[in-house]
This record gives structure tokens, C-alpha cells and sequence, in this order.
């Protein structure tokens, strides 16, 4: 018997009242040797930034494993990291979070490239969005992973990888229109 | 201690066990009567994401997002909030029944009379100094949680016209998966605004749409204190078996 789930709705425009966190940004303490930058911008379908947004991301350790007792490895704790990161957008749309490039994370599809789930949250959305982030400098593990893999379009796949930027990398998200990110049912 | 992974060739594990997608309870990203989607919903279609170790992964925060008062929001000032002051609580399950323990909660609000303690809210209704509207906490081990807070009124917005938001609360959950995230609100019983409110309207199953409604808890109402609420809140179960069709990726359609 499964009971039926309460439905979403969305943030709303006063978010920034009760979501952020002073630490929020830092999935990685800060200083964390091999520590990097992802920053990005949020856009809607007209390409204006959207300064109302929140950007949640949820990744592995840079071994692939996670803190938490459903990875069947065992829970890792990593001291310092979190995993975990959160950023309201600025009036400009752009949000960063400052991490650790996760590794690879095994699945029964095939070993999966290093990644980042990410959550988008925004007034004007009824529920979030869900993306993923790859890495530029993966390109033989981006080419065998199982998720990118099932995109046939290459323009589409390309939207879920970052470019390399000067502390890390950069990674925009386009709700809609020219260059829309690519989207998951999770 | 868990096994040392094997450095040449591991063979693949086994597939894990995903949560039940829920997708029909939840609105649409493009729902016109709410006009802000209409730019910022995705065209394309959203590709199945199949349920791998980040997705039934997440963060499990704990005290250390937590502050003494952060469940009363009526002792966050030096004076009290003016409004009427209620109690809200209830369990957090998983759709299996099963309580979803110590996981944090947040929450915002408009204080008593509709106006929120933010930069963007200007409607000619006074901030309270005694009122922030914010909230936290853990529920605790049959995953319960509490809060004391003021009731919120009402809102114009600018959606349509004469907007108004029911009175509502704002809530993030985190559950124990990537999966299981959720951002929602929840309402008071009997409110006359709901007929011409867009988010509640979205959401397709009138029942679906019950389920976001606290109920009026007389038994716990504290004498000469606060009224009390009861809102109990279901993320999304774990799947029992792995279903075949979920593990498929399926082929891009464009
Ligand atoms: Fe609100």
C-alpha cells in the first residue's frame, strides 16, 4: 500500500528569507586543497537572469562515494566536505558553489562520469527542475556514461557539461529557449 | 568497514533500489494561470533520469542547522509577534508509512498581517519588528516536528486580478534522498481564497490538493495559549522491487 505523496509548490518570490545559509555555497570548506569555484548564471526563456532563484547541488566525494548509509559501499565521511551546497541568485541571476570535483560513482548502467545533481528553485516554477553537471575535462568518461549517453542530441548534451573557468568551472542554466539545459523526470 | 573497491575491471553492482516517481500529484511547470512559468519552464521534455546512487543519496543535516528558537517563531524578538499564535504540527512519513526521522524542515511566512520580512514585499500592510518569519528544525526519531509560530493573513500579488494568496506556509523538506527533496506550502482549513488561487489550482487532483491542508487539532490546542494545527506531510516512497522500464534508459525523441 503506497500513500500518495503532498504535492510541490514553489518557492515563491520571498525565498530569500528562509532559505539561505550563511555556509550555504560551501559544499567544500573553504580552502579546501583542490577546492573549485562552479558559477553560473539562471536565465528564463527571454535570456534575463533570474535574481530570485536558489540552486541546490548534491554530489559524491572525489572517491565517488557518498555519506550516507543507501551507498551500498558503506557511508564515507569526508572531513570538510559536505557534499551538499546551496546558493540564492543574485540580482544578475548568478549563483557559485565551492566544492570538490566528485569521481566517478558505479551504477549497473556502467560507470558513471563524475557529476552533479543539481536542484533549481524559482518563483514561477511549481516544482523544481533537476539537472546534472559533467565536467569538461572528462571527455572519455562523459562519452561512456549511461546518462549523457541516453541524450542522442549533441547540442542537448553539451548543455550538461561546464566550461573550464580561471578558479574552477562555469556552468549556466537555461530554463527555456535557445540553449535550454537539459532537464530530468526524477 | 566496506569492502576495498577493486581497481581493475569491478564488475557492475547490482542495480539500487529508486523511489517512486510522483510526477502526477505535483503542477505543471507550464500552468498559464500562473503567468511567471510562462518563461521559466523547460520546452523540451524532461529525459527519465534513472535512480542511481546520487539520486537515492542526499544530505543528512543535522543539529548543526539549528539555532534554540528556530522552532518558535514567536520568541525569535525582544516582544512578541502580534497575530494569532497557533502551534503546527505533524509526522513526516515516506509513502510506505514509514516516518522519515531526523531530517530538517524550514520554513517562511508572511507574519499576521501578510506582509513578509523582505526587501520585495512593499504592500502597504506594516512589518512586524517582533516577527522575522523564518523557521527550522529536526523531526525527531518517528519523525515528528513542531513549531510555534504566529497564523499568517493573506496576500495581494499581481498575478490577475484581485490576487490574493491564501493564508499558507512555506515549507522545505529534504527526506533522506535527492529524490525525495520537496518544497511546498501548506494551508488552513476552510479558506474562501482558494478558488482563485493559481498554485493551489495547478495542482491537478482536487485530493492531491486536500493534502496540503492542515487540520484544525482541537486536542492539541493549549488552554489560554495558541490554537494548534496538524499537517502531516508523505515524500515519496522506495520502490520495492527494481522495475525493468525504470532501469531502461529510454531513447531520446528528438
Ligand atoms: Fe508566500
Amino acid at each position: 500500500m503506497t500513500a500518495p505523496t503532498t504535492p510541490s509548490q514553489t518557492v515563491g518570490p520571498y525565498l530569500h528569507i528562509g532559505l539561505p545559509w550563511p555556509d550555504g555555497p560551501f559544499a567544500a570548506a573553504e580552502g579546501s586543497p583542490g577546492g573549485v569555484w562552479i558559477r553560473g548564471v539562471l536565465t528564463d526563456g527571454a535570456g534575463a537572469p533570474i535574481g530570485d532563484g536558489l540552486v541546490e547541488t548534491w554530489q559524491a566525494d572525489p572517491d565517488g562515494r557518498f555519506d550516507h548509509p543507501d551507498d551500498p559501499r558503506g557511508a564515507v565521511a569526508r572531513p570538510g566536505f559536505r557534499g551538499f551546497g546551496r546558493c540564492p541568485t543574485d540580482a544578475e541571476g548568478r549563483f557559485a558553489v565551492y566544492t570538490l570535483k566528485p569521481g566517478p560513482v558505479p551504477s549497473h548502467l556502467g560507470l558513471q562520469a563524475p557529476h552533479i545533481d543539481v536542484s533549481v528553485f524559482a518563483r514561477g516554477m511549481l516544482n523544481r527542475t533537476v539537472t546534472r553537471i559533467y565536467f569538461p575535462d572528462e571527455p572519455e568518461a562523459n562519452a561512456a556514461d549511461p546518462v549523457l549517453g541516453s541524450i542522442a542530441s549533441e547540442a542537448a548534451r553539451a548543455t550538461l557539461v561546464a566550461e573550464p573557468a580561471e578558479d574552477g568551472y562555469r556552468f549556466d542554466i537555461r530554463l527555456q529557449g535557445e540553449g535550454e539545459t537539459v532537464f530530468f523526470n526524477i | 568497514m566496506s569492502e576495498p573497491l577493486t581497481p581493475e575491471a569491478p564488475a557492475a553492482p547490482p542495480p539500487v533500489l529508486g523511489y517512486l516517481r510522483d510526477r502526477e500529484v505535483h503542477p505543471p511547470l507550464d500552468y498559464p494561470g500562473y503567468r511567471s512559468t510562462a518563461l521559466r519552464h523547460p520546452r523540451r521534455r524532461l529525459k527519465v533520469l534513472p535512480h542511481l546512487l546520487t539520486e537515492v543519496t542526499g544530505p543528512l543535516l543535522g543539529e548543526d542547522r539549528i539555532g534554540e528558537l528556530d522552532n518558535d517563531l514567536t520568541r525569535q524578538h525582544d516582544g512578541e509577534p502580534q497575530g494569532q499564535r497557533i502551534i503546527v504540527h505533524g509526522q513526516v512519513r515516506d509513502g510506505d508509512g514509514a516516518p522519515v526521522p531526523h531530517t530538517l524542515i524550514e520554513i517562511w511566512q508572511a507574519n499576521a498581517g501578510g506582509r513578509y520580512r523582505h526587501t520585495g514585499d512593499n504592500w502597504p500592510s506594516p512589518l512586524d519588528p517582533n516577527f522575522t518569519g523564518v523557521g527550522r528544525t529536526l523531526t525527531d526519531d518517528q519523525g515528528r516536528y513542531r513549531f510555534t509560530t504566529i497564523r499568517p493573513g493573506a496576500y495581494p500579488w499581481r498575478n490577475h486580478d484581485n490576487a490574493w494568496r491564501p493564508a499558507h506556509i512555506h515549507f522545505s523538506l529534504f527526506g533522506r534522498a535527492f529524490t525525495q527533496r520537496l518544497v511546498t506550502q501548506m494551508y488552513f482549513p476552510g479558506d474562501p481564497l482558494f478558488f482563485q488561487d493559481p498554485m493551489w489550482n495547478s495542482i491537478p487532483d482536487p485530493d492531491a490538493r486536500e493534502r496540503l491542508v492542515a487540520r484544525f487539532d482541537y486536542g492539541s490546542t493549549e488552554e489560554e495559549w495558541a490554537l494548534a494545527y496538524e499537517w502531516d506531510i508523505v515524500l515519496r516512497g522506495r520502490e520495492s522491487t527494481v522495475f525493468e522500464d525504470e532501469i531502461a534508459l529510454e531513447d531520446d525523441d528528438e
